[in-house]
Formats: structure tokens, sequence, C-alpha cells
């Protein structure tokens, strides 16, 4: 059984008929860099927001397995601990508390409650190298994980950021939505080495995304073409050209063709 | 966590509740009258010029009206206080010759612990009297001053008397009147020129009978280039009545010199907290006022500070945190005299189960205060749509060229917030006590490690049993 697996995904705005999902199917596992495409308002930040838990989803019908369990049982902070991790395109700003002590405090909760039912609370200086090391690969300065969370960072930088949680947290499967949005070209090129450095046996990454530039970068083993709430197609990394010379409307009249 | 619901946040159990059997030495009978006074004032042993002050202030607390403005003051009967309580015999300078009951409600507290580890001189006050004082040996030699402020009468005549109410005069207002007229306690601090204190002095205020009136009176004097962080902290037994505490806090600080009052208000949900603090600061002086409010049932507290001498600078760090049943009317007050002086109030405040944080600012710039400068900024975080806040800034500008500003905010605790948190491993309680520490943060960090430790501390415990 893959680690992710999504069966007949269905899902509403809580408290509304507005269904925003309409039956998604996708397995996938770690190691494996999987890509969602689709045109706005397609429904790929709700499917990333549904399987992270958030609080304004429902889910109508079908089910979710994460690493054998059933995810959809699962508050948004247990579905961290058991592994997942979604780089939000519009990442929050927590005044007053810094980057450092906001990762060590991610990373602390992750490390609670262990096999032993014990919590395993990292050491300083332990934590202080994981952190350099993994800002250094993400070429953030070291000035700024003094700075208050995502307070008063510029697009580029918040999505850096996200990144940079992801490579302490260590997730078994990252979903990344709209990363390379606001990122120049520099920018998504150490962006995009990152995630290939992180992406291996112990990780997989689907990447949520409008445009295939980041997939020049980040060289996906399957894509999905999510449109009005479904998946319409799945291929290889070849589905990205066709799409940029034919676009999501060629690929709506062969749908409805 | 479903989307119709807002963060289910409790009031964490009040911890310092608990109270002791009394067992006072003197305990007057309630109510308010001329010959309450005159007996508070003989049992002292105070001179004459202090009982004449005494019953003028009765005269003029009777004849003002209860202040219309602020929050509901009309719950508070006078004639239901006890206005003067002795616990203890003598003013020890030992915790071993404080009584038992006594000395363990402060351990409970924390307070020898503290003295130990990073105070440079305590004073305990319970009910009326300071049962507790004590200051460094080598403070005492360089000639500072700690003591309470009846001791200080009674040893320091002329020194009390040439600043006594010369910053806040009976007449200031009604709270201000009561408290001149049966004032018993508080701390009497004077530091010499040149004198830096780099510890803390710290002051601990307990009510612990029901229906009780402290009055504490602080008077401090910061002489030239000198240096002082005075620190205050409060508790009290939950009672079903209510108990009143109105103090009276002045201070000089002399030219060169920086004073630094840190307020940390934990008072039970029934005791009505209004005070009246108020600082003079000569030219080239800082005066720093940290206003924590957390406790109380209603606090009207404004600290001011005049700036009175060229080049003079003001700070009030505010931070309220209003909940169920509780009305927070907090803020602060400037005055620039002198030219070339500086300001800047900070406020924060949180509001929730129903609680109303107000912040109520003045600040006033006199006709020859040209090229002074201020800034005002206020943010209010509402946790649940119960709960209120309001902004009353008023300013008054006489000057030409002066730099003013004010920003304020009001921000909600967002269920997106607390879920993006979630994302990262954080349960909701721990993600709604670090965004609302982030809020605070800019008072926290002003605090000495202990107090702001001990300051999240009381946050997390409001924040506590939000997991549902």
């Amino acid at each position: 059984m893959a680690d992710l697996v999504i069966r007949n995904l269905h899902a509403t705005i809580a408290g509304t008929d507005t269904e925003i999902l309409k039956g998604i199917d996708l397995e996938m596992s770690r190691g494996e860099i999987h890509a969602i495409m689709g045109p706005n308002g397609s429904g790929k930040s709700t499917l990333s927001h549904v399987l992270m838990g958030h609080p304004g989803y429902e889910v109508t019908a079908g089910e979710v397995t994460f690493m054998g369990e059933d995810l959809l049982e699962l508050e948004a902070d247990e579905r961290s601990r058991a592994g997942l991790f979604l780089s939000f395109q519009y990442p929050f700003a927590v005044p007053g508390v810094t980057v450092a002590n906001f990762i060590r405090m991610a990373v602390n909760a992750h490390r609670k409650g262990g096999p032993d039912g014990e919590d395993d609370p990292i050491r300083i200086p332990e934590f202080r190298k994981q952190l350099q090391e993994a800002m250094e690969l993400l070429a953030i300065d070291k000035s700024m994980s003094s700075r208050s969370l995502n307070d008063g960072f510029s697009g580029g930088e918040k999505k850096r950021f996200e990144i940079l949680q992801m490579a302490m947290l260590k997730p078994k499967i990252a979903i990344l939505d709209e990363t390379d949005s606001g990122l120049d070209i520099d920018a998504l090129r150490i962006v995009s080495g990152g995630i290939n450095q992180l992406v291996g046996p112990d990780m997989g990454a689907l990447i949520i995304t409008h445009y295939q530039r980041i997939l020049d970068h980040v060289k996906p083993d399957r894509i999905h073409v999510l449109m009005d709430g479904r998946i319409v197609r799945s291929g290889g990394p070849e589905l990205a050209y066709e799409l940029e010379t034919s676009g999501y409307a060629g690929i709506t009249e062969e749908v409805s063709a | 966590m479903s989307s119709t619901e807002t963060p289910d946040i409790d009031l964490g159990e009040y911890k310092w509740g608990f109270r002791d059997e009394e067992n006072p030495v003197i305990k007057m009978e309630k109510g308010l009258d001329e010959e309450i006074i005159r007996q508070i004032s003989a049992h002292k042993g105070e001179p004459q010029w202090m009982l004449d002050f005494r019953l003028e202030s009765y005269e003029i607390f009777k004849s003002k009206p209860m202040p219309e403005w602020g929050a509901d003051l009309s719950g508070i009967d006078f004639d239901d206080i006890f206005y003067y309580l002795k616990p203890a015999e003598a003013n020890a300078r030992s915790w071993d010759d404080v009584p038992e009951t006594i000395k363990n409600t402060f351990e409970r507290l924390g307070i020898p612990e503290a003295e130990r580890k990073f105070l440079a001189g305590v004073g305990a006050q319970y009910e009326s009297e300071v049962i507790y004082h004590s200051l460094k040996t080598e403070l005492e030699d360089q000639g500072v001053l700690f003591l309470d402020t009846d001791q200080a009468l009674l040893q320091h005549e002329d020194l009390f008397r040439e600043y006594w109410a010369t910053v806040i005069p009976p007449a200031d207002n009604k709270f201000a009147a009561l408290n001149s007229a049966v004032w018993s306690g508080g701390s009497f601090i004077y530091v010499p020129p040149g004198v830096r204190i780099e510890q803390p002095l710290q002051a601990y205020f307990r009510i612990n009978a029901q229906n009780m009136g402290q009055f504490e009176r602080t008077l401090i004097i910061v002489d030239e280039g000198a240096y002082v962080h005075y620190v205050e902290g409060c508790t009290a037994p939950t009672y079903s009545s209510d108990s009143l505490h109105s103090a009276v806090v002045e201070i000089l600080v002399k030219k060169g010199g920086r004073c630094r009052y840190t307020t940390i208000q934990n008072w039970s949900s029934n005791v009505y907290n209004l005070v009246t603090k108020r600082a003079v600061a000569e030219a080239d002086a800082t005066m720093e006022w940290v206003d924590g409010n957390l406790g109380s049932k209603i606090t009207m507290k404004y600290p001011a500070v005049i700036l009175k001498g060229e080049r003079a600078h003001g700070e009030i760090l505010s931070i309220a945190f209003a909940g169920e049943g509780q009305h927070q009317d907090a803020g602060g007050k400037i005055t620039h005299v002198a030219p070339n002086t500086t300001s800047v109030i900070t406020s924060k405040s949180i509001s929730k189960d129903g609680g109303r944080s107000s912040y109520r600012g003045l600040l006033r710039v006199n006709k020859d205060a040209e090229h002074s400068k201020s800034k005002v900024v206020c943010d209010a975080l509402i946790i649940d749509p119960e709960s209120r806040t309001d902004t009353y800034p008023y300013i008054n500008i006489s000057a030409d060229q002066v730099d003013v500003g004010h920003e304020a905010t009001v921000s909600r605790l967002g269920e997106e917030q607390i879920y993006y948190l979630m994302s990262r491993g954080l349960s909701e309680a721990e993600a709604s006590a670090l965004i609302v520490a982030g809020f605070i943060e800019p008072i926290t960090k002003e605090l000495p490690l202990e107090y702001a430790v001990e300051l999240n501390r009381l946050i997390q415990l409001q924040m506590e049993g939000s997991v549902g």
C-alpha cells in the first residue's frame, strides 16, 4: 500500500453545499515527486488544505490513508506529527515569536510522546547546528532566525521559510502549495535545490502549481491535471510540456470531447 | 475544531485564591468616619501634621463625586469595607520573625526564594501593614533607603515631608483623596545621587481578609544620576464579596536619573483595583512604567509621567488581560512640559470570555514643550466574539513643532492562524498561547527574565484547558 492513498475524496466549504473536491483519487509514496497542475479555482489549494486538516472544509465522502492510518480522523497537529507537511501558499505571520523559537517548538512537538511515551526535547546545540545547516542549504542569512516568523517578510522570504520548516521537520510527505509563486529565478533555483536535496527514500513531495516553471527544477515522476475538483489526466513528466503548448483549454476540449 | 467554533480557551484556575485564617492584632470596624482615621493615625504614632493631612483628605473624599467615566464602579460600598487591619505586631527583618501562616503564604508566592536569587531588597505587605522588609547591606551603606512608608515617616520625617503628596495631591481624584485619608504601608525609596541599584527592589502586596481595603502609599525619590528598578506584585484570595485596592504611587526622578516601575497585578476577580500613579521627570531623566494588569474585577489605572525638565523621557508599557467578568480600563498619561522631551506609550490588551479591555490615554504637549516627540501604539487582541475592546486616545497639543504619532490596531485570534501553527505539530492550546505570547512580547522583552517567565506562565495558565 502506498504511503498516501486518496480514494474518491469529496469536500465542501464547511457549513455550505459548495462542493470543491468532486472525487479525487491519488496514490503516492516516499521517494516520489508528484505534481498537481490545474487552472485557478480547480481545487488545488483546497485539496492541500483538506489533506492537512483545515477547519474551513468538510469531507463529505471518500477516504484518505496516510502511513496506514485514517488521516481524516486526525487533527491538523496530529497529521503533522504523523509526518505530513504543508508548505502554505499564504503563510501566516506570528509577531513576537522568532523563527528559531518557533521551529524549535515545532521540532519538540514532533519529539513528544516517543515510543516510550517520553518527551525528548532536542538539545539546543544540536538544534542550532541543524537549523544553521538548513539555513545554509536555502541560502537564508543567519540573522533571519531571530526575526519574528513571517512578520514583514516578502512573499519570496515566506516561501523560503516554509521550506526551512520542512527541512527541520523532515516529513514523510510534503505538500508544496504554489511554492514557486513569489520567487524570482535565483530564489526558485535555491528553493528547488533544497527540495531536491530533501526528497529521497524518506520523503516524497506533492507539488501543487499553476505553472510548469518549478517543474523545470524539480522533476516530477507523475503529473496530475486537476480541473473542477477532479483529476482529469495523469501522466509522466511530458504532460507538463503538453500543457505548456496547448494550455488547460486544450485539456478541457480533450476531456469534454 | 470545526469552522463554526472559535478556539475554546478557558480561564485557568486562579492559583492564588487560597486564604489564611485571620488572626489580626488590630482590626478596626467596617466603614469609614473621622474616628477611624484618628484611630489609624494614633495607632501609628504619627505627627500631628499627618493627622491633619488625613482629615483634610477625608473631607475632599466626601465632597468628590464618583467618577462617571471609565469602568462601572457602582458596586463599591464604602460602608462595607474594613479600612485598617494589622496582621502582625512587628515589621520583621528576617522571615523567621514573620508569623508562621503569613510566612507560609509568602513562601507559596515564591517571595523569599526570589529574594535569595535576584533581588536587592524586598518588602511584603499583608492587609494594611508591611510585615517584612529587607535591603542588601551594601546598598544601605551607600545611603539607599528602602523601608515601609510608615517607618519612613517616623524615621526620616524631613525628607519625607519635602516630597509627600507633591506629585499627587489629595484633591487629584476621589480615590487619591481616599488613599490620602486612610493610607497604610507601601514603600518609601530614596536613591542617593549617582547610586545605581542593578538588581530590582520588589514589594509584594497580599490581601487576605474578606471585604478588605488596602491603601498602600508609595513614594520613590531617585536623586541625580541614580537608577532603580522597583517591581510590585499583588494577589488576593477569591471571595464572593468585593475588596478594594486603592493605592497612590508618587515618583520623583531628578536630573539624569532613571526609574523603572514594574507591576504585575494579579488580584483575584473580586478586587476593585483603582490606583493613581504619577512620576515627575526632571532634565535628562527617564521614567518608565511597565504595567501588567492580569487580575482584578475592575482596574482603572493610568500611570502618568510629567516631563518637567528638558530632554526628559517617559515610557509607558501597558499590558491588560481581561477575562470573564473583568474590565481592565488601563492606559497612561504623558504631559510634555519642557522642550525636547520624548515619550512612548505602548499598550497591548487581550480580551476573552466576555472580558472587556479599554485603552485610555492622554497625551498632552504644553505650550513651551517645543520639539517634543511622542509615539502612541495600542494593539488589542480579541480571543472570541463575546469579548470587547475600546480605545480612548486623548491628544491635546498646544506647542508648535512637535512630532506626535498614534497607531492603533485590533486583531482577532484567527482560526486560520491557529491552524497554520497546528499544521507544524503544535496543539491548539499551544498555538493559541504562542500567538498571545508573541503579541505581548514587546512588553515581556522589557522585563527581567524571571518576570518575563512569570508573565508568560500566567498567560499560559489562562490559556490552559483549551483542548476541547
